[in-house]
C-alpha cells in the first residue's frame, strides 16, 4: 500500500510542476490533461485505499517516509497515518478536486492564465493530501501553510484586480493570525511530550492533562486546555470561525472553481478535520470544548444571517459556508466528532455542487454575479437548475438528502449533549444550530428562487445569448449531485453509529452523545421518519423554504413591509426587490439599515474594522511612531552611542 | 605536503591569491572590453574552484565528532605564542559552505554591475571571500582578530566605491559601529592572553574566570558581535549600509557578514564565558524579542525595498540570538540543543533567502534604477518569471514551511516555548508580522495593474539572472524539505557546546 499512498500524493504534485514550469511547452490542452490525469489517478487510488480499509478490513497504517531532521531527541518526520478518517478525507478531496479540474476546462477556457490555474489547483490537491495524510504535527503544519499559500495565489489569480490582491493579502494575514496560535499549540505539545508524532502525543495525553502552564504568574492553567485552545485558534483561521472569518467572503474574488474546491469543500474544512484528528486531546479539556462550541454556535447562526442580505451570488454561498462550518464546529465542541466529519463530507459534495452551479450561472450570464440581475434561469439552464436544486435541498437538510442526515444528526447530537449542563453553553449551542436551520433554508431558497425562478431580470442582450453551459461544466455538476442527493442513506449508519472511524476518533464515555443516539438508531428510514416526530429541525427548514417562497415568489411585496415594520428583526429582512428602485429605497430605509448595520457595522467595522483592520492600523501607527526614533543623522547616532555606552559602563560599575 | 592536510588554507588563500591575480590581470580600463570579459570569467572560475574545494571538505567532514577537523597548526609569532591555527567543526562547516556557495552567485549576479574599475570590484569580492572563510576557521585569537578586521576593508571599498549616492555616509557609519565594537574584542583577547599565555581559543575556554571578569569580557564581545548581527539597538547602520551598497555588496553583507556576529557568540561568548552569558541571558533574550517584534513593525512602514529587507534581516537574526540565549531558561526540559541548532539553521537559511531577496531588488534596480516600492506596481504583467521567483522568496522570508525560512524559526519557537510561554508568544508574532511586511511589499510591487511606463517596458529575467535566482530557489527548497543533512552536520558539535557551557568556569576556592 505504501507505494499507492505515495502515488496519491505525488501524482498531483508532478502534474502541478509540469503544468507550472512547462505550461508553454505542453500548451493548454496538455496542462489540463496532465493535471486531470494526475488528480484522477489520486482519486481512483484513494477509493482503493478506502475500500481496503473499510470493506476489506485492512488495518490502519502509520509509518514514516523520511526523517526531516532530528535534534535534541525530537524526531521531525514526514510520514503517513492512513486510517479511515484519512481515507474518507482523501476520497472527498480528490473527488471534488477531480470534478473541479474538469469543470475548470470550461470555466477558464478564455483565460490567459489557463496553465497557471491548473498548476495551482493540482498543487492545492497535493498540499491538502499532505495535510490529511500526515501522521505528525510538523507535516500537518506544512500542509496547513501550503494550502494557505495556494489559496493566496488563487484568490489573487487575477492579479491586476485591486480587490483580488487586497483579498488575498487579507486572507493570508488573517490565516496567519490563526497559525500564530496553532504553532504555539504545537510548541506546547512538544514541550510536554517531546514528540510531534500523533501516536506518541496521544499516548501521553493524560500526562499533558495532568500538568499546568503558567501563562500569567500566579494562575496556573491546565496545560491541555491551553494547548487545545491554541490549536483551535489555528482552526478558527483556516475554517473561518468568528472573529477570524472575515477573509472568507472576500476570498470570493478568486475564480469560482477555487471557491468551490478551496473555500467551500476542502481547505476551509481543514480546521474541522484537525480538531477531529486531535480528539484524544480535546476530549480531555471541557474548557476547550466549551470555547469550541460557543465560537461555532456564534458563527453558525450569525454568519447565516448575513447570507440573507448578500446580493453577490458567490457571497451568499460564502456566508452559507461560514455558517455550515460553524455547524461542524458546534459538533466538534459537543464531542460529536464523527458528526462533524460526516457533515464535512456531505457539505463538501453539496457545497461544491452549489458553487459550481453558481459558476455555471455566472458563465452563462457572462460573469454577472449580482442576483438582482438574474431570475427565471430555470428554462435556460435546465441541468444547472436541477443540480443546483439538489445542492440547495441538501444544504437545507431536506429529508432524504445527504445534508439532511448529517445536519439532523448533528443537531440531535447537540441536543443530547447533556454533559454540557443545562447552562448557557448548552442553550447557545442548541438554539443556534436549530434557528440556523431556518436561516439556512431562508437564504438558500431566497437565492435559489431569485436566480432560477421569478422574473427574468437580465438585460435583453444577455438573455439572447443564454444557453446551457458545455458538458465539461454540467458533467461535474451531475456527478456531484449524485452523492449530494443520496450518500446520506447508506453512510449515516456506519459513519455515526457503526464505529467507522474506529480508533481514529476518541470520545470519552461521558461525552459519547453519538453512542447514546446510536441506541435509538434503527436504520436510515426510521431516522428519517423519526425526524418528523422528534426535532423541530425539519419543520424549521420547511418554514424557511416556505418563508423564502412566500416572501420572494408568492408575496414579493411583503419583505419591504416587514423590513419597515420590524426594522430591528434582522432575520426576516430580505432584499428581494432590489431591481425595483422603490423597493431598494424602502429596504434601505428600514431593512437596509439593520442589514447594513449588522453587515457593515457588525461584520466589517466592528469585527473586520476594529478587531482586524483596527489592529493592523494600530500596528501601522505604532510602527510609524517607532520609526521616528530613527532619524538618519550621523551625529544623532554618534551621540546616542556615546550616551548609551557611558550609561552602560556606569551601570556596570555601579553594580560592583 | 598533501592537499588534504591544507584544505582549509587552500580555501582561504585560493580566493585571496586569485583576487590579487584578477587585480594584476586588470580589465583593460574598459568594463565592456574582451579583456574585462576574460577577467570576469577568471573571477568566476576562481570562485567556482573554491566552491569545488569546499565540496571536498563537505565530503570529508565527519559529523560524528565535535572535535576540530582538517586542523592546520603552525607557529606564527613565537614570542607571543601566536599561531596560525585553523580548524572546523559542525558550527563553522555549514557557514563555510554557505560562503563558498554564495560568492560565485554574487559574482555572476554582478557581471555587469561595476561600470568602472571592474577588476577591482571583482578582486574585492574574491579577497573578501577568502578573509570571511578565514574568520570561520581561525582558532587563534590574533589570527581571528586580524581576519575579522581585514574582512571589513574590502566591504568598505565595495560600498564606498561602487555604492549609491550617500555611500560615504553609509561607509562611515558602518565603520564607526563595527570598528568600535571590534576594538573592545581585541582588548578582551589581550586580557585573556594575560591569563593563559597564548591566544588559543581552547585555552580561553579552559581558563577559569570570576563572574566579574566574565561580565566585562562578555560586554566586550557583545559589542563586537551585537553590531554585526545586528541586534537592537545597535542595528541602524545596517539599513543605511544596505541601501548604499551595490547589489553584490548587500548580498554578501546580509548572507555572510551578518553571520559573523552569531558565529562569534557560539564560538567565543558561550563556551568561553558560560557564567557571564548566563548572567546576561535575560537581557539577550529581551533584545532578541525586541528585534523580532519591534523591527518587524518598523519593516512594515518602509518605502524602500532594500531597507525593508534590511529590517527584515534584523528581525530574522533575532531568532538566532534568541535560540542561543534561551539555553539557561529552559531548565529541566530538553530543548536547549534545539534552540541553538535552530539559531544556526536560521543563519544558513537567512543567508540564502536574504541574499535572494537582495538579488531580486537588484534585478529591478538594474532596470528602473529605483528601490522605492512606490515606483513599481504590476511587475507580474511584464516579468512573470521574475515575479514567480520573487513571490517564492517572499514566502520563504515569511517562513513558509517547505522553505528553509521555516526550519530555524520552527525550532526556535518550539524551544522558546519550553523556556517561557511569552518568549514563544513574541517570537511567533513573526508569523503575522513577517508575512505582513513581505507580502504587502509583494502586493505593491508585483501585483496590480502596470503602474507606469518603466514597469511597462520591463524585460523579464535574462538567462544569467535566472540561473542565479533559480539555484537559490532550489537550495531554499532543499533545505526546507530536507534539513536533516544540515542539522546532522551540526548536532554533535552543538551537544558538545552545550556540555561545555553547562560547566561553570568560576574559580573553585
Amino acid at each position: 500500500m505504501h507505494s499507492i499512498h505515495l502515488t496519491i500524493v505525488l501524482a498531483p504534485l508532478a502534474a502541478a510542476i509540469i503544468a507550472g514550469l512547462f505550461g508553454r511547452q505542453i500548451g493548454r490542452a496538455g496542462a489540463h490533461w496532465i493535471t486531470i490525469l494526475g488528480v484522477g489517478a489520486s482519486f481512483v487510488l484513494s477509493v482503493m485505499v478506502l475500500k481496503h480499509l473499510y470493506w476489506d478490513g485492512g488495518a490502519a497504517e502509520n509509518y514514516g517516509l523520511y526523517v526531516w531532521a532530528v535534534s535534541d531527541g525530537l524526531r521531525m518526520e514526514v510520514g503517513f497515518l492512513i486510517d479511515r478518517l484519512t481515507a474518507l478525507m482523501m476520497v472527498v478531496v480528490t473527488f471534488v478536486s477531480l470534478m473541479v479540474h474538469i469543470y475548470t476546462v470550461g470555466y477558464m477556457k478564455d483565460d490567459p492564465g489557463y496553465q497557471r490555474f491548473f498548476s495551482y489547483i493540482s498543487l492545492f490537491t497535493f498540499s491538502m493530501l499532505m495535510l490529511v495524510m500526515s501522521n505528525n504535527f510538523l507535516q500537518l503544519f506544512f500542509g496547513w501553510e501550503a494550502v494557505g499559500l495556494v489559496s493566496y495565489l488563487l484568490i489573487g489569480f487575477w492579479y491586476t484586480k485591486e480587490s483580488a490582491i487586497f483579498a488575498n493579502l487579507k486572507a493570508f494575514l488573517v490565516n496567519r493570525v490563526g497559525d500564530f496560535g496553532f504553532i504555539l499549540g504545537i510548541a506546547g505539545v512538544v514541550m510536554f511530550t517531546n514528540s510531534l508524532d500523533y501516536a506518541t502525543v496521544f499516548a501521553s495525553a493524560d500526562l499533558i492533562a495532568s500538568q499546568n502552564i503558567v501563562v500569567f504568574s500566579g494562575t496556573p492553567w491546565n496545560a491541555m486546555s491551553v494547548i487545545c485552545i491554541l490549536l483551535f485558534i489555528g482552526a478558527m483561521g483556516k475554517s473561518a470561525q468568528a472573529p477570524l472569518h472575515v477573509w472568507l467572503p472576500d476570498s470570493m474574488e478568486g475564480p469560482t472553481p477555487i471557491s468551490a474546491l478551496i473555500h467551500a469543500a476542502t481547505m476551509v474544512t481543514a480546521g474541522i478535520f484537525m480538531v477531529a484528528r486531535m480528539s484524544p486531546l480535546f476530549e480531555l479539556s471541557e474548557t476547550a470544548l466549551a470555547v469550541v462550541i460557543v465560537i461555532g454556535a456564534f458563527t453558525a447562526f450569525f454568519m447565516g444571517l448575513l447570507g440573507i442580505v448578500q446580493n453577490d451570488i458567490k457571497r451568499v454561498v460564502a456566508y452559507s459556508t461560514l455558517s455550515q462550518l460553524g455547524y461542524m464546529t458546534v459538533a466538534l465542541g459537543a464531542s460529536a466528532y464523527s458528526a462533524a466529519i460526516f457533515h464535512l463530507m456531505t457539505h463538501a459534495f453539496f457545497k461544491a455542487l452549489l458553487f459550481l452551479a453558481v459558476g455555471s450561472v455566472i458563465i452563462a450570464l457572462h460573469h454577472e454575479q449580482d442576483i438582482r440581475k438574474m431570475g427565471g434561469l430555470r428554462k435556460y439552464l435546465p441541468i444547472t437548475y436541477w443540480t443546483a436544486l439538489i445542492g440547495s435541498v441538501a444544504l437545507i437538510g431536506f429529508p432524504g438528502t445527504a445534508g439532511f442526515f448529517s445536519k439532523d444528526a448533528l443537531i440531535e447530537a447537540v441536543r443530547y449533549s447533556h454533559w454540557l449542563g443545562q447552562g448557557p453553553v448548552y442553550w447557545i449551542a442548541y438554539l443556534s444550530v436549530l434557528l440556523g436551520v431556518f436561516v439556512t433554508a431562508l437564504y438558500t431558497f431566497r437565492m435559489f428562487f431569485l436566480v432560477f425562478h421569478g422574473k427574468e431580470r437580465m438585460d435583453d442582450d444577455v438573455k439572447s445569448h443564454l444557453h446551457e453551459t458545455s458538458w465539461v461544466i454540467t458533467g461535474p455538476l451531475i456527478l456531484l449531485a449524485i452523492p449530494a442527493a443520496i450518500i446520506g442513506w447508506f453512510t449515516i449508519e456506519p459513519v455515526l453509529f457503526g464505529g467507522f472511524f474506529g480508533d481514529a476518533i476518541v470520545v470519552t464515555s461521558a461525552h459519547d452523545v453519538l453512542g447514546r443516539m446510536g441506541e435509538e438508531f434503527h436504520g436510515s428510514w426510521e431516522f428519517l421518519k423519526h425526524s418528523f416526530v422528534t426535532g423541530p429541525a425539519v419543520y424549521l427548514a420547511a418554514a424557511g423554504v416556505f418563508t423564502a417562497w412566500f416572501l420572494y415568489l408568492k408575496r414579493p411585496e411583503i419583505p419591504a413591509k416587514i423590513a419597515t415594520r420590524f426594522s430591528s428583526v434582522y432575520t426576516l429582512l430580505e432584499r428581494k426587490y432590489y431591481f425595483d428602485d422603490l423597493w431598494i429605497k424602502g429596504f434601505a430605509a428600514g431593512g437596509r439599515r439593520i442589514g447594513q448595520f449588522l453587515w457593515i457595522r457588525g461584520d466589517e467595522q466592528l469585527i473586520d474594522g476594529i478587531l482586524v483592520n483596527g489592529t493592523a492600523n494600530s500596528v501601522v501607527r505604532l510602527a510609524a511612531t517607532l520609526r521616528q526614533l530613527q532619524t538618519g543623522y550621523l551625529y544623532h547616532y554618534a551621540f546616542a552611542m556615546i550616551i548609551a555606552l557611558t550609561s552602560f559602563l556606569g551601570w556596570l560599575l555601579w553594580l560592583h | 605536503m598533501e592537499f588534504s592536510q591544507h584544505i582549509l588554507s587552500t580555501l582561504i588563500w585560493l580566493p585571496i591569491m586569485g583576487g590579487l591575480g584578477v587585480l594584476a590581470f586588470g580589465d583593460g580600463g574598459d568594463p565592456s572590453s574582451a579583456r574585462a570579459e576574460s577577467m570576469r570569467i577568471l573571477t568566476l572560475a576562481i570562485s567556482l574552484l573554491t566552491f569545488v574545494v569546499s565540496i571536498y571538505l563537505y565530503i570529508g567532514f565527519d559529523g560524528g565528532t565535535a572535535a576540530m577537523q582538517f586542523v592546520e597548526r603552525a607557529a606564527w609569532i613565537e614570542a607571543l605564542h601566536v599561531e596560525y591555527y585553523l580548524g572546523i567543526d559542525g558550527i563553522s562547516a555549514p557557514l563555510i559552505l554557505l560562503t563558498t556557495f554564495i560568492t560565485p552567485l554574487v559574482i555572476l549576479a554582478g557581471w555587469k554591475s561595476a561600470d568602472s574599475r571592474a577588476a577591482q570590484y571583482f578582486a574585492a569580492f574574491l579577497i573578501l571571500e577568502g578573509l570571511m572563510l578565514g574568520v570561520f576557521m581561525a582558532l587563534d585569537a590574533v589570527l581571528f582578530y586580524v581576519l575579522w578586521e581585514a574582512m571589513l576593508v574590502p566591504m568598505f571599498l565595495i560600498i564606498g566605491i561602487w555604492g549609491g549616492e550617500r555611500r560615504v555616509y553609509a561607509t562611515l557609519k558602518f565603520f564607526l559601529y563595527t570598528f568600535l565594537g571590534s576594538v573592545l574584542m581585541l582588548v578582551a583577547f589581550i586580557y585573556l592572553y594575560g591569563k593563559t599565555g597564548d591566544f588559543n581559543f581552547f585555552s580561553f575556554q579552559e581558563v577559569s574566570l570570576t563572574l566579574t571578569e566574565q561580565k566585562y569580557l562578555f560586554i566586550a564581545f557583545l559589542l563586537a558581535f551585537a553590531v554585526k548581527v545586528p541586534m537592537w539597538p545597535v542595528h541602524t547602520w545596517l539599513p543605511d549600509a544596505h541601501v548604499e551598497a551595490p547589489t553584490g555588496g548587500s548580498v554578501i553583507l546580509a548572507a555572510i557578514m551578518l553571520k559573523m556576529g552569531g558565529y562569534g557568540f557560539v564560538r567565543l561568548s558561550l563556551p568561553m564565558l558560560p557564567d557571564g552569558s548566563e548572567y546576561f541571558s535575560g537581557m539577550m533574550i529581551a533584545l532578541s524579542l525586541i528585534a523580532i517584534a519591534y523591527i518587524g513593525l518598523v519593516a512594515l512602514m518602509q518605502k524602500d525595498m532594500k531597507k525593508l529587507i534590511a529590517y527584515s534581516s534584523i528581525a530574522h537574526m533575532g531568532f538566532v540570538t534568541l535560540g542561543f540565549f534561551i539555553v539557561w531558561s529552559i531548565g529541566t526540559h530538553s530543548g536547549a540543543v534545539l534552540g541553538i541548532t535552530g539559531g544556526l539553521v536560521q543563519m544558513i537559511s537567512h543567508g540564502l533567502i536574504s541574499g535572494a531577496m537582495f538579488l531580486c531588488v537588484g534585478v529591478l534596480y538594474d532596470r528602473v534604477h529605483s528601490r522605492q516600492i512606490g515606483d513599481y506596481g504590476g511587475v507580474a504583467n511584464t516579468m512573470p518569471v521574475f515575479s514567480a521567483l520573487m513571490v517564492f522568496f517572499a514566502m520563504a522570508n515569511a517562513g513558509l514551511p517547505g522553505t528553509s525560512g521555516f526550519v530555524g524559526e520552527f525550532m526556535v519557537i518550539i524551544a522558546s516555548f519550553k523556556a517561557n510561554f511569552w518568549f514563544a508568544f513574541v517570537a511567533a508574532s513573526t508569523l503575522v508580522l513577517g508575512a505582513a511586511y513581505t507580502l504587502w511589499m509583494v502586493k505593491r510591487v508585483i501585483y496590480g495593474e502596470v503602474a507606469n511606463n518603466n514597469v511597462a517596458e520591463l524585460e523579464d529575467l535574462n538567462p544569467r539572472e535566472f540561473v542565479v535566482l533559480g539555484i537559490l530557489a532550489v537550495s531554499v527548497l532543499i533545505v526546507g524539505l530536507w534539513p536533516a543533512p544540515l542539522v546532522d552536520m551540526m548536532s554533535v558539535t552543538v551537544e558538545q557546546l552545550l556540555e561545555t557551557i553547562s560547566h561553570s568556569k568560576l574559580p573553585v576556592n
